[in-house]
């Protein structure tokens, strides 16, 4: 159990840093670091003691294997992931542009 | 195992750690990558190569597009004295995180133990999926047969955050 309790502590670090950072490319660090957290915790359940990569010998089938299920969708999520933060980074880029700084509360007291 | 992978997310912790109070933006980003690629060698070990080949790829261009955001623009965190604000948030942040990780680890008790996972659902996708889909690696025959309409699904979010994308870098702000 000890695994998955430093992996909710990774998952709880990246939400410290959404929570107390000003800098916005450091809450997108923080965020991605919230998602690959999740990833490892998928991971890591899929996980069996002695198992095999799932990739099936046709020689020797009789073998056990990690489950295949959760890694399957931690794939689509890590694609998925590339595509919200290329989406964030978009974002910040046109905030600098406009603003000319990454730390929220001076774009806060610019707005009007 | 146990022990090598508990070793691997705690340098994570400390990298990711780190990347949150670095002064210089350009080492945050770079601290950030290491929380990638122990991912990367975390996947390896848990016996998932197609997860590590696809992250190491992710992860080298999530780098690469954030140290160009960086380079573009002021590296320095405007930090500013530590106000009374900036402690009351920490506090607030510090006692969040101090209940939500005893709900987590509430809500973790009843599963199985690391290592013993009795694949329940994957029974019906690993028996016979050679026979019926013609994939030996049992990660594609999921992804690309049992459950196709999902990774449509993910071309199509993939094919909008492209379009995001172009969308906000081309139009012209207000000024």
């Amino acid at each position: 159990m000890t695994v998955y309790w430093l992996c909710f502590i990774l998952f709880l670090v990246g939400l410290y840093g959404v929570i107390t950072r000003r800098n916005l490319i450091k809450i997108a660090i923080s965020l991605s670091v919230m998602e690959f957290s999740c990833f490892l915790f998928l991971a890591l359940i899929g996980y069996t003691e002695g198992g095999v990569a799932p990739i099936v010998d046709t020689a020797d089938p009789v073998k056990t294997y990690v489950d295949p299920l959760p890694q399957a969708m931690v794939l689509t999520a890590i694609v998925i992931g590339l595509a919200t933060t290329a989406m964030l980074m978009a974002v910040i880029i046109r905030i600098y542009r406009k603003y000319g700084t990454f730390d929220i509360r001076e774009i806060n007291n610019l707005r009007g | 195992m146990e022990l090598a992978i508990s070793v691997i997310i705690i340098f994570m912790i400390l990298g990711a750690i780190y990347a949150i109070h670095a002064s210089d933006i350009l080492s945050a980003v770079i601290a950030g990558g290491i929380v990638g690629y122990s991912l990367v060698i975390c996947f390896l070990l848990l016996k998932a190569p197609d997860l590590a080949i696809v992250q190491i790829v992710v992860e080298t261009i999530t780098l690469i597009i954030m140290v160009a955001v960086v380079l573009d623009s002021s590296r320095t965190e405007a930090y500013g004295k530590f106000d009374t604000q900036a402690w009351v948030t920490a506090a607030t942040a510090v006692v969040i995180l101090a209940i939500l990780f005893w709900f987590l680890k509430e809500a973790s008790a009843p599963l199985a133990p690391f290592g013993e996972n009795t694949m329940r659902m994957a029974d019906a996708y690993v028996n016979g999926a050679v026979d019926k889909t013609g994939s030996v690696n049992l990660v594609t025959g999921v992804l690309f047969d049992f459950r196709g309409y999902d990774t449509l699904g993910e071309a199509t979010v993939l094919i909008t955050a492209v379009l995001g994308v172009l969308t906000i870098l081309r139009i012209r702000g207000r000024k």
